[in-house]
Order: C-alpha cells, then structure tokens, then sequence
C-alpha cells in the first residue's frame, strides 16, 4: 500500500483471483443483508438481490419475539465469546510463552500433544465432554460451554510461535542479570510484547466461540442461556408443523454479525503494529 | 421433520459414543430406581423441566403453574425434529434429561429401547379414552405399556389452490389414477406449472402416505421385531411417484425449501398433500394466497375409501430418570386432555390435538382457510380413517436412508424401489448391529 515508489507490476491474474475470493465471501452477507429487509410475503416472492420494505418491522419482532429472547442469547453469546475467548488468550499466552522460551523435562512431550490436539476437530469432543460435564454435575451451565474453549491447542501453538520469534532471549537475559524475577518478566517483559499475537489468539477465539453451534447445542438445555446459535436453530427447526420463522432468522443472523465486523474494525490496527513491527525488525 | 444434516451426524455420534442397549421392544421401560418415588412430603414446590419446541407453551403452562403452587413447570424450547430426539438421548444417557419432552410418534420407540422414558400405565389409566385408539397405539407401541401422552396428530389430506384448480378447469381428484391424470392434464394447458411434487427429503410426508396405502414397517411380535419397509403398499406408493417423476408430470423440489416456497407463493404448484398442521406453514410461506387454498380427503388407492395416513405429530413423554415422576405425569395428562389446556394448545400452539373431544370442539376455521367452513369437520373425517403403524427403535436411520436413496434415485434415474429396498436393509442391518432380536 505503501510501495507507491517500487512500482511492482501488479498480474491482472492475481487480482482476478483475489475479486473472485471476494465476492465469493461477500455474496452471502450481502444475500443475508438484503434478504433480511424483505417482509415475510416478500421473502419468496420478489427477486432475490432486491431490498425489500419490511426491515424494521422484522427488527422489531425478532426483539419482541418471545418477549425478546433475542437479548439474552445476544448477551450470552457475549459472555461466552467474550469471557471464552479473553481466558483462553491468557492460558494460550503464558503456556505458549513457557514452551518457547523455558527448558524442562516433558515440553517436548507437552508440545507434541497440543500439537495432537490441533489435529483433533473440537466436534468429536462435543459429546464425551457432555457426558464428563453430566458426570460432575456442571452440564447445563455456564461453565459446560466457557471451560471446553478455554483450552484450545491452536491458540497456544500460535502463541509459541509468536512468542519464539518476539521475544529476543537477550532480553530474558538482560531482565535476569537486572535481578527481575520471573514473574517480572513474563508480564512487564514478555507479554507486552506479544500483545499483537494475544490480539490475532483473542479474535480467532472469539469468532470460533461466537460461531460455535455443537457445543452448546448438546451443553445446554435450559434455552435461557443459549447462544445465538442455538437460538436461531430454535427458530429454524421449530417442528415439522410449523413454520420456520425464515425472516426472523435473517434478520437474526444480520444482527449477529454486526458485533464481529465491529469487533474486526476496531482490532485492526494491532495487526498493523504487527505487520509494521515485523517489517522493521 | 426438516432434511438436516445435523441429525445424522448428531445420531451417528450418538451411536459411536453409546452403546444402546439391546433390549426387544417388548420390555417396559422403567427400571426400579425410576418407579421409585421420591416426593414424598417434598421440600417445597416440585420443580420439572420440559423440553418442547411447539410455540407458546410457556403460556399453556403458566395456566398450570398458576393453578399448580406446588409442582411448577419450566419450559425450555429447544429445535424441533430429529435433533431434538438425539439430544434428548444423550441427556438421558448422560443422566440428565428433562422431566418431561416432546416426543414425535416417530422417535418414540427409540426412546423406550433406550430405556429413556417412563411407562405411565398406572398414571394414563383414567385418560386412556380421551384418545382414539389409532393415536394410543402410537404411545403403547402396541405393547401393555404406556410410554406417552399423545400431544397433537397429523392426518393427512389434500391441500389444493381451489382457484387454480377452476382456472385450469381441474376436478379434485378423489383417487391417485385421477390425480396423476390430473398432473397430466395441468402440463399441458400450462407447462410452468406442476401438480405436485415429489420430496426426497422428507420421510415424514413419504411415511404418511406408505401408511395410506396401507404400509407397515414395523410390528413387535413377542420380544422380536418385525421389519417390512419394502413391502407391497410401500413400493407401489413408491413405484407411483416414481413413474409421475420420470415422466415429467410432476417436480422433484423437496419441500420446505427456498424454491417451493416460492412455487407455493407464485402459484406454480397447485397441491400439497399435507397435514393438518399445512396452514401454518402456507401462511407463512405464501401469505398472498389466503382464501385461495382449499382441502380435500386424500386421493385414494381404491375409488370409495377413506385411508389416509400420519405426517408428523407427538407426545409429552417423561423421562425415566425423572426423580418427579408422578408430578410429571400428572402435568402431562394435564396438559393434553384438560379441555382449558388443550384449548389453549390449540389457541397458542396451533396443535391440532390428539385429544378426541377437543377435536370434535375445533370449530372456527383456521384463519388462511375463512373460505372453508368445515375445515374442521373434514380434518375430523380424515383422523377417523388415518391409520399408523408401529415406529421401530430406530427410525432415524431409516429415515437418513430415505433421504440418501431418494436423492440418488433423481439424481441418477434409477428406481424409487430400489430406495425402498435399501430403507429396509440399512434399518435391519443397523437393528441387528444394535442388538435388537429381530422375527424374519
């Protein structure tokens, strides 16, 4: 964006490439955005890629539907995208830490199995962890849905990674030598400086929870703390002998991604520091 | 009863996580730790949960709950159709099920094989001939046990686009040779435009009609089952939508999908053989055409009778492991044969109750249906000629193998039979891996 001054010359193919990726993403939202103004007699009847009229009044009967239901999930998605995320960006960070910059007895060990972890899909887990929740009595909680994504292996191989190439081990050294404990160094030391990567763990996480549907959907039963997910789902598959409320749904998914391209916008700018503080080094 | 992806893997899991055990059908379902009663002089109000998706049951229970201090009922809604039987089936397995669920007629069997439900013969005695004996036969599996309470059925019929029909100048058709006639005939004077269609991705519909033609898949004979899903009604059912298909006369969009809506909205498609419970969904759906639609008896095999078969409908069951079994019970009788409760299911849910005197109650027609009267009394004509059969204990997989074997018949032309054949063999080969001893 910058390299006004090096002139590359820029393939028409890649560019073609990267248009195609993007509609190809963009399609979809854009499909939801308009279907979503579309009143429930528009919805199946005028042209698919026209807006429609009955936007707002979708938006109000989704809030006041079931006495706006929609709230709570929007406010328990929150809470576990939220609270999920933030706890697993800290265990990510300090473990991540320790394996690339401490040597002790097992880190290879350690790190092979997260490495396995990775390979494992979170779905498989879904229903064994269920039943380990049932066992100790915390399924259907809060907890049931936080703590299974608080440990995530990705997260914390990333923050190795991060952690091995950002933090100079001159550095501990130094700290060391200045008479820092350890516990100074890792968080006056080594965490600042990995703040851009904790920020990359925090989104990653973060979309992964908010889109999370299995989990939650064996987890809890109680439709009070249901996420988003779930409670669309509920909309969707209302029973064979009603219909799927489709124009609530919509508009539901509309408003659930609203909060994550907010969230994108405004963690931004620690990828660029990221980017910029890679490029100089 | 929506095609989901979901619940296939939701069940395949299930089966890989769980070991069922391999019980005939025969064995009643509650074990001695459940029939044991813990509520005596209880601590407080009795709390129950009960997982359900029909709509507004909070209100219908609230009536309960403020008559009833002492036993209080939460509602839960969750997702509908067959997720919510394999979820429920987990929580079981796990220890932790609700109270009360919703159970479909379909999924019923697999719950009692799971030992997950409770048999409520001592508790359904009194409320026993509320319910016609087709509708009771559905909960009892034909056994001496009483597994549930029926909640609302789903007697098919024929829902018709009456103005269409005038238009193309259609007569209902009263057997299936006329209405194949008919999809003819509405092919030629319009090519746009089709008589039916044929879902390859709903079981529920195909079932209903099987059982029309006099199909039954299932039957517990002693402590074995007995399974004929490709038997004679079944494949001449299939074997006649399979020639309507080939030959163009009507489409192959699944139902409940984007381009039917839009069909049923734009007026291209001029019938539905439905449920009871269709209004719902055309009014959502295609909320232009109210007045437009009209009902009729289902076209019949044979000029003169009056079969019709199920699509849909379920029962409030109590889970085995519910330490509030006789509250529970009590709630769910309650709830599907009190006439102010089923009033206000029929009211707030829009069921059409299995509960015999509230049928014969129903009078206002629906509103999408002002211009028909009798709804009700039609609805009424076709429960008494709608006739089941017994679900095994493992319909889901029958019905996955529905859904796999249709959509390769259309897509690769082959014989709608031979999908017929290959639902009978997965639910045998899956009935006798889970350890289910079967008759031949």
């Amino acid at each position: 964006m910058t390299a006004v001054t090096t002139r590359r010359s820029t393939g028409l193919l890649p560019t073609a490439v990267l248009l195609a990726g993007a509609i190809y993403c963009l399609f979809p939202v854009s499909w939801v955005l308009i279907a979503a103004t579309k009143s429930p007699g528009e919805l199946f009847t005028t042209p698919t890629m026209a807006f429609g009229t009955g936007f707002l009044s979708n938006v109000s009967d989704l809030l006041a539907y079931r006495d706006g239901v929609f709230w709570l999930w929007l406010v328990n998605t929150f809470v576990y995208a939220g609270g999920g995320s933030l706890l697993a960006t800290v265990v990510a960070a300090v473990s991540g830490y320790a394996l690339a910059k401490y040597r002790f007895p097992g880190r290879a060990l350690i790190f092979n199995l997260l490495i396995g972890g990775i390979l494992v899909p979170a779905v498989v887990l879904a229903i064994p962890q269920y039943l380990l929740f049932s066992k100790v009595g915390m399924a259907d909680t809060y907890w049931a849905v936080l703590l299974p994504q608080i440990l995530s292996p990705y997260s914390i191989y990333l923050a190795r990674v991060y952690a091995t190439a950002a933090i100079p081990d001159s550095l501990l050294e130094a700290g060391r030598i200045d008479g820092a404990g350890e516990w100074t160094l890792m968080s006056r030391v080594a965490l600042p400086l990995m703040v851009p990567g904790m920020v990359t763990i925090f989104l990653f996480q973060f979309v992964a929870i908010w889109n999370n549907f299995l989990l939650p959907f064996i987890m809890l039963g109680d439709d009070g703390k249901f996420p988003l997910t779930v409670g669309l789902y509920t909309l969707l598959a209302a029973g064979a002998n009603q219909p799927a409320l489709y124009n609530l749904i919509l508009t539901g998914a509309l408003l659930s991604i609203i909060p994550l391209i907010a969230l994108f916008l405004t963690m931004q700018r620690y990828w660029r520091t990221d980017l910029s503080s890679g490029a100089v080094k | 009863m929506r095609a989901t992806r979901l619940g296939a893997a939701l069940a395949a899991a299930l089966a890989a996580t769980l070991t069922l055990s391999g019980c005939g059908g025969g064995e009643p379902a509650g074990t001695p730790e459940a029939a044991r009663t813990q509520s005596q002089a209880p601590q407080g109000p009795v709390k129950l949960t009960y997982w359900t998706w029909a709509p507004n049951m909070d209100k219908v229970v609230e009536v309960w709950n403020k008559a009833h201090p002492d036993i209080q009922v939460t509602v839960s809604k969750q997702a509908g159709g067959d997720d919510a039987a394999a979820k429920f089936l987990t929580a079981a397995k796990a220890g932790n099920p609700p109270d009360l669920v919703q159970a479909e007629y379909q999924h019923l069997p697999s719950f009692v094989a799971a030992e997950a439900v409770a048999d409520l013969k001592a508790e359904t005695e009194t409320v026993k001939g509320e319910f016609g004996e087709g509708v009771w036969g559905l909960v009892t599996l034909g056994t001496d046990g009483v597994y549930a309470v029926p909640q609302d059925s789903g007697p098919m019929m024929l829902f018709y686009r009456q103005d269409l029909f005038d238009e193309y100048g259609i007569e209902v058709p009263k057997t299936w040779d006329e209405y194949a006639e008919a999809a003819r005939a509405v092919r030629k004077k319009d090519p746009k435009v089709y008589l039916g269609t044929f879902s390859s991705k709903d079981p529920g519909a195909f079932t209903g009609l099987a059982q029309q033609a006099g199909a039954q898949w299932w039957s517990i004979s002693g402590e074995a089952w007995k399974v004929d899903i490709a038997d004679a009604p079944t494949v001449k059912v299939a074997d006649y939508w399979d020639g309507l298909v080939k030959e163009g006369a009507i489409d192959d969009t699944p139902y409940f999908t984007p381009e039917w809506n839009k069909a049923l909205a734009d007026g291209k498609l001029l019938t539905w053989p439905s449920a009871i419970w269709a209004p719902g969904t055309l009014e959502s759906n295609a909320p232009k055409a109210e007045g437009k639609w009209a009902i009729a008896p289902m076209p019949q095999w044979n000029a003169g009778e009056n079969h019709t078969g199920f699509w849909g409908g379920s029962s409030v069951a109590v889970a085995a492991k519910s330490p509030n079994r006789a509250a529970a019970a009590r709630f769910a009788t309650w709830l599907n044969t009190d006439p102010e409760a089923v009033g206000a299911l029929v009211k707030e849910a829009a069921i059409y109750p299995a509960a015999t005197k509230a049928q014969t109650a129903l009078t206002e027609a629906p509103g999408y249906f002002a211009n028909q009267p009798d709804f009700w009394q039609q609805a009424a004509q076709a429960s008494a000629g709608a006739r089941g059969f017994t679900f095994g204990p493992n319909v889901g997989v029958t019905y996955n193998a529905f859904r796999d074997g249709f959509d390769k018949a259309l897509q690769d032309g082959s014989p709608f039979s031979g999908a017929v054949r290959a639902m009978h063999e997965a639910t045998v080969a899956d009935m006798r891996k889970s350890g289910f001893s079967l008759a031949s």
